[in-house]
């Protein structure tokens, strides 16, 4: 374990003969500490922004069980085989080198608030002053018949980045010939809106490619999806005839499925399948409803710092928080994470704070060079982050548009990732 | 020829209400032709005209940035092409004004013309080189005043860079710190000015990104300002 020994409290040789049960010092500390919990687009980039802006003035430790982090954001694009897995891998030698940031692999299991502590796995425990959880999402145990996580080998999600992806593409390139790849989308609110439905143009573009014959079922929940005009446009004029979707309204919500038996039963139908992506619904990654700052699913927040609604000192970014207006991507959590940054580091420093600003974008790839977006601008209110001006691409629009898009979005990559651990 | 007087007054007829001179898109092309010795030495026009230092300008009204097919354009100008970019009288006043502010890496070494006559009658006279008079762009019932002139107390606003480090941090998504630009193009060491008024195009919609419209259409003018005092000085 990495754990810089200045995060025990107490004297140095006392924390290393005990590390199984450090001594908490509630004050008289020295530098001010914030503890982020989860390395993704959130809290890295909290983590980040917070150390490089306070210049040591922060003691700074981001708890990330990953020592690779892959990303989920463009792990469509792996499925579609337009990246390596290791494109998509990124660690945190920099964080801690360049910014002094104490990167702890580790899980966080516990959070006490009345003695801001935080405890890990490994037996360890951080002290805070601040909290920044950032943990992503986790599923909602059944939400949907018949799948379980324990099932998650025969029907993977595939919706947090790594090996969930990479069993996802593998399956789709061992299908037999004219197979059926089936989807179970997820209902609102869920990580990445144009998700699935990338997923889905990115299994049909490898279908086309070597399996031409394949057939794609998808079940929706959702009477309507994100960029959905845009998407079946696309479906339409790349892979006219393979894909099946079957909304809410032909009961596209009424679904179970047996991983045992590899089938998938629609309103009543049973269809055997191939390869079965169930994305069930989703809640808050668990630490946040260990550390008490969730309500239902979610952890509500304050719109002009992300702080929690029930405990000032502790923050909830991304994914996991519940804020208003603004779509669950690793954008938004970018974007929100700076924000944070900047209260957090005035809280503590009395470094000048500046309004809230928020803004997201979401690319999908529909085929190659076929790239659309949609985005917005936000800003906070009393009641929550609220959609100020937005836009979308347009059905109909020129290839070279399409292209240029596709190339934005690579640049948008190179981009956060920078931003995240550079 | 007069029908170029007639197109100039439909236009300045869409335009009641804005008084100021540039609201008239296109002048007198006989004074532009005596203008467009400033342009000819490289863009040929007319009968038999070919591509020289710069693309010929024949049928330049209505075409795509970049789209004529056998010139090299510069990265900029292919981008501005790729996001939408058409030459009308509307565009073609903002980049004859000042190229940078329209592309920003564009070849075309031409400082601009302030006066908003001398434009309006250039364009006159290369209206009548391009197809389709019948199909003036500037004719549209959306066609809009230019507004990329900007008011130099704008210019003059000292930015905050303390604030601007704040805000830039909503561009470090996309855009590189290190400057490097991989299908997002850098945008750090600019110009203050060049900057200020690169933004307030996207902000008056005169650049065609809408990530940039939606993104410099809710900064106000000090916010563009600090972003510029910052960037300037990233290394």
């Amino acid at each position: 374990m990495k754990l810089n020994r200045r995060h025990f409290i107490g004297t140095g040789a006392a924390a290393a003969a005990t590390l199984k049960a450090p001594a908490v010092l509630a004050d008289g500390h020295g530098k001010p500490r914030v503890v982020v919990i989860g390395g993704g687009a959130g809290g890295a980039t909290a983590a980040r922004y917070l150390a490089k802006d306070s210049q040591g003035a922060v003691d700074v430790t981001l708890v990330e069980p990953s020592r690779t982090y892959f990303t989920c954001f463009f792990s469509n694009l792996y499925i579609g085989g337009f990246k390596d897995i290791d494109d998509l891998g990124h660690t945190y030698g920099t964080l801690a080198a360049k910014y002094g940031i104490n990167v702890v692999h580790d899980w966080a299991v516990d959070v006490d608030r009345d003695a801001k502590t935080v405890s890990l796995a490994g037996g360890d425990t951080l002290a805070y002053d601040k909290l920044i959880l950032s943990p992503g999402i986790d599923f909602v145990e059944g939400s949907v018949d018949g799948w379980s996580l324990a099932a998650q080998n025969a029907m993977p999600h595939s919706y947090k980045g790594g090996s969930q992806t990479e069993l996802l593409r593998a399956q789709i390139e061992a299908m037999p010939e004219g197979g059926v790849f089936a989807m179970v989308a997820p209902p609102n609110p869920y990580r990445c809106p144009p998700g699935p439905y990338e997923r889905i143009s990115m299994v049909a573009h490898q279908l086309k490619a070597r399996n031409p014959t394949a057939k794609i079922l998808v079940a929706d929940p959702k009477p309507k999806f994100s960029k959905q005009g845009l998407f079946e446009e696309g479906w339409a004029n790349h892979y006219a005839g393979m894909i099946d979707v079957i909304g809410e309204d032909f009961g596209g919500g009424n679904v179970s499925v047996d991983p045992a038996a590899m089938t998938i039963t629609i309103d009543g139908e049973e269809t055997s399948v191939d390869v079965c992506n169930v994305i069930p619904a989703m809640k808050a990654g668990r630490i946040a409803e260990m550390a008490g700052v969730t309500d239902g699913n979610w952890a509500p927040v304050n719109a002009v710092d992300m702080s929690t609604k029930v405990d000032p000192d502790v923050y909830v970014l991304g994914d996991a928080s519940q804020q208003g207006d603004m779509p669950k991507s690793g954008y938004s959590a970018n974007s929100q994470a700076k924000v944070c940054a900047n209260a957090v580091r005035g809280a503590l420093t009395d470094s000048r704070v500046f309004p809230a600003k928020f803004s997201n974008t979401c690319w999908s790839l529909i085929d190659t060079d076929d790239g659309v977006k949609v985005g917005a601008t936000y800003e906070a209110t009393d009641e929550k982050i609220a959609k100020v001006d937005g836009f979308i691409s347009s059905t109909g629009e020129s290839a070279d548009l399409r292209k240029a898009t596709y190339e934005e979005s690579e640049g948008w990559y190179a981009g956060i990732t920078a931003d995240m651990f550079s | 020829m007069k029908r170029w007087r007639l197109a100039a007054a439909v236009v300045a007829a869409l335009h009641v209400g804005a008084a100021s001179a540039e609201t008239q898109l296109l002048g007198d092309p006989e004074i532009g032709e005596q203008l467009y010795i400033k342009c000819k030495s490289c863009h040929q026009v007319g009968a038999g005209a070919k591509d020289g230092i710069g693309p010929h300008l024949n049928g330049i009204f209505g075409r795509r940035a970049a789209a004529h097919e056998g010139f090299f354009y510069s990265k900029s100008m292919a981008r501005a092409g790729a996001d939408g970019l058409v030459w009308t009288a509307e565009t073609l006043d903002a980049y004859l004004e000042n190229p940078r502010a329209l592309v920003s890496k564009t070849r075309m070494s031409f400082r601009g013309l302030k006066d908003p006559a001398e434009r309006a009658n250039i364009m006159a006279y290369l209206r009548a080189f391009s197809d389709n008079p019948a199909d003036l762009p500037e004719a549209e019932p959306t066609a809009r005043g230019t507004d990329h002139d900007l008011d130099p107390a704008i210019l003059a606003i000292q930015g905050d860079p303390a604030y601007g480090e704040y805000l830039s941090s909503e561009c470090l998504t996309c855009h590189q710190r290190d400057g490097s630009a991989e299908g997002i193009p850098s945008i750090t060491r600019w110009p203050e000015e060049d900057f200020v008024i690169a933004m307030h195009a996207y902000k008056n919609k005169l650049r065609p990104h809408p990530v940039m419209q939606m993104m410099a259409g809710r900064l106000n003018n000090e916010e563009i300002a600090a972003l510029a005092a910052y960037f300037k000085t990233l290394e």
